[in-house]
């Protein structure tokens, strides 16, 4: 038997079609937060900095905060629409399609990187608004985003599955994510740091993501492209296998 | 028989120890209707999950009109429709949305046709546009029927159809159990409710403690283990069984007003007869007398209670 695409699609939508009902809230929120940081860290704290590498602050900041939302956004999303029907127990429909796992993960993850991803995009287009802004390498800049909604989509589907309560699932992102992303390079470049601070900053997975985005804009970033398609490549490779066991086994899916 | 399900040597142990399930073979008739009868925790529930790839089993197989449920589940889980005990929907989607994705998720494309079908045939066409969280809790349960129909099974399991539902949505689900019976689908339901399974099997599998005790059409386990009782009101009530009725070995009922007396109504002497004349000869009056046949309750009562190699 082929590949159940209806399957598919029906996750796929049902998924949009829950982001739809609280369209308002899924749009206004980034959009807000994301003036906010233009006004305060463009606005306020930009007029009175330099320019970082060549660039204006404030455009500078831009793929930092634009990951920073894709981030948690793709994580928030994907970790919710698995856990949700785990928690209402409307998994049992789920377990007892005739859906395969990989349809499954497409259909979630499909989901939530497109929502991340019109996220991530309109968050560029409200930062177009309040600051000049070229983008070097489109097609590179596009691909960033995709992989990186993606991988961390998958991130959040796993954390869905191992959430036993909204408390952990609002943990992570809490406690790891962000830090992550602030200490990640965000609204510095690591070269600013003091050693050993430059070097630990390297450990940081996020580093890398936000470097390689920045690459695309501005033609230049902390580390080289490659590596940072590397270290993408690699979690996107992580997170597939613990999916593929997940569903081997069971885990927290069956009894 | 044309087994369109069957079950072998199916086991479950849970990470805890428990044994939800021990050793069960069991082969559904196409086109039947199957109770699966079973106090609260004997197992009704977990044989459900395991057969449609909710639960994994410890032990044992399960094919679907001879595809291995865990091999081939595409193919076997495409043939079934679950009805879940618990009540589980997303409450903020409106009834035909929920139908919609139910239909999808199962591998079949969109056929609003039949989708209005299952919708009327349970009284929810009306309500279509409604989200779930809106309707009533037998309105509710009514979606979870119409989901699991929604992509034309061939078998339908239902787990608990009528706990704690109203009366009309038991008349309107028997009437349209009747309606895919005719139309040549396979219904396995589980219930402690007894009648439920009197009045609508066609065969009755009996579930205590992980075991199946007992697999029988449902005439035959009553004719096989129906028992008939005599209930004798007396003229003066008695503190005892009066003395020269030990043959009949009978008891006293309702404050010693009455004497009961069981009797196999297949067997050749029901011993009521001499039961009457020896009542006449002692000068017992009676008022009244009358005789039922044990429901299927009093069947699984007793065999609940016996152990497997007497009841079997």
């Amino acid at each position: 038997m082929s590949a159940n695409w209806n399957g598919i699609w029906a996750i796929y939508r049902f998924e949009m079609a829950r982001a739809l009902r609280t369209l308002w809230q899924s749009v206004a929120t980034p959009v807000i937060t994301t003036s906010l940081y233009f006004v305060v860290f463009g606005g306020a704290i930009g007029s009175r900095m330099q320019q970082v590498g060549g660039v204006h602050y404030g455009s500078f900041i831009v793929p930092g905060l634009i990951m920073l939302s894709l981030l948690t956004q793709s994580i928030s999303n994907a970790s919710i629409g698995i856990y949700f029907p785990k928690f209402i127990g409307t998994i049992y429909e789920l377990l007892s399609a005739p859906v395969s796992s990989l349809e499954m993960v497409i259909g979630y993850v499909g989901a939530a990187a497109t929502k991340s991803v019109v996220l991530g995009l309109i968050i560029l287009g409200t930062a177009t608004l309040f600051v000049p802004l070229e983008i070097a390498h489109p097609l590179a800049m596009i691909a960033f985003l995709l992989l990186t909604a993606i991988s961390f989509s998958m991130f959040g589907f796993i954390l869905g599955i191992w959430a036993k309560g909204f408390e952990q699932l609002t943990i992570v992102p809490a406690l790891l994510v962000t830090p992550l992303t602030f200490l990640g390079g965000a609204f510095y470049s690591i070269d600013m740091l003091p050693q050993p601070w430059r070097t630990v900053s390297l450990f940081n997975p996020v580093v890398y993501l936000i470097s390689g985005f920045r690459w695309s804009f501005f033609d230049k970033g902390d580390v080289s492209v490659g590596i940072s398609l590397a270290a993408i490549g690699a979690f996107l490779v992580i997170c597939l296998g613990i999916i593929t066991w997940i569903f081997k086994t069971g885990w927290r899916l069956k009894s | 028989m044309n087994a369109i399900l069957s079950v072998a040597g199916l086991g479950k142990t849970y990470d805890s120890g428990l044994t939800a399930l021990d050793h069960v073979d069991l082969d559904i008739n196409k086109g039947e209707i199957f109770a699966l009868l079973g106090p609260n925790g004997a197992g009704k529930t977990t044989l459900i999950s395991i057969i449609c790839g909710i639960v994994t089993p410890t032990a044992g197989t399960v094919t679907v009109a001879g595809h291995d449920a865990i091999r081939d589940y595409r193919a076997a889980r495409s043939m079934i429709g679950l009805v879940p005990q618990e009540m589980a929907a997303d409450m903020f989607v409106t009834v035909q949305a929920a139908v919609r994705f139910s239909r999808r998720l199962f591998g079949k494309g969109p056929n609003e046709a039949h989708i209005e079908e299952v919708l009327k045939d349970l009284s929810l066409w009306d309500k279509r546009k409604s989200q779930i969280r809106e309707l009533s809790g037998g309105m509710k349960r009514r979606v979870l029927i119409a989901k699991a129909l929604a992509h034309e099974p061939d078998i339908l399991f239902l787990d608990e159809p009528t706990a704690g539902v109203d009366v009309e949505l038991r008349r309107d689900m028997w009437k349209l159990v009747h309606k895919l019976r005719d139309k040549g689908t396979t219904i396995i339901l589980t219930t402690h409710y007894i009648e439920e399974a009197e009045e609508m099997a066609d065969r009755v599998g009996v579930i205590n403690k992980g075991q199946l005790l007992i697999v029988e059409e449902k005439t035959a386990l009553m004719k096989k283990l129906g028992k008939r009782q005599m209930l004798i009101t007396l003229q003066d009530p008695a503190d005892a069984v009066p003395p020269g009725l030990d043959d009949w070995q009978l008891e006293l009922a309702d404050d010693g007003t009455k004497l009961r007396y069981v009797f196999d109504a297949q067997a050749e002497h029901t011993g009521i007869p001499s039961l009457l004349r020896k009542l006449a000869e002692l000068g017992i009056g009676f008022k009244d007398l009358e005789t039922s046949k044990s429901s299927l309750e009093d069947i699984f009562v007793d065999l609940v209670h016996t152990p497997k190699e007497q009841a079997a």
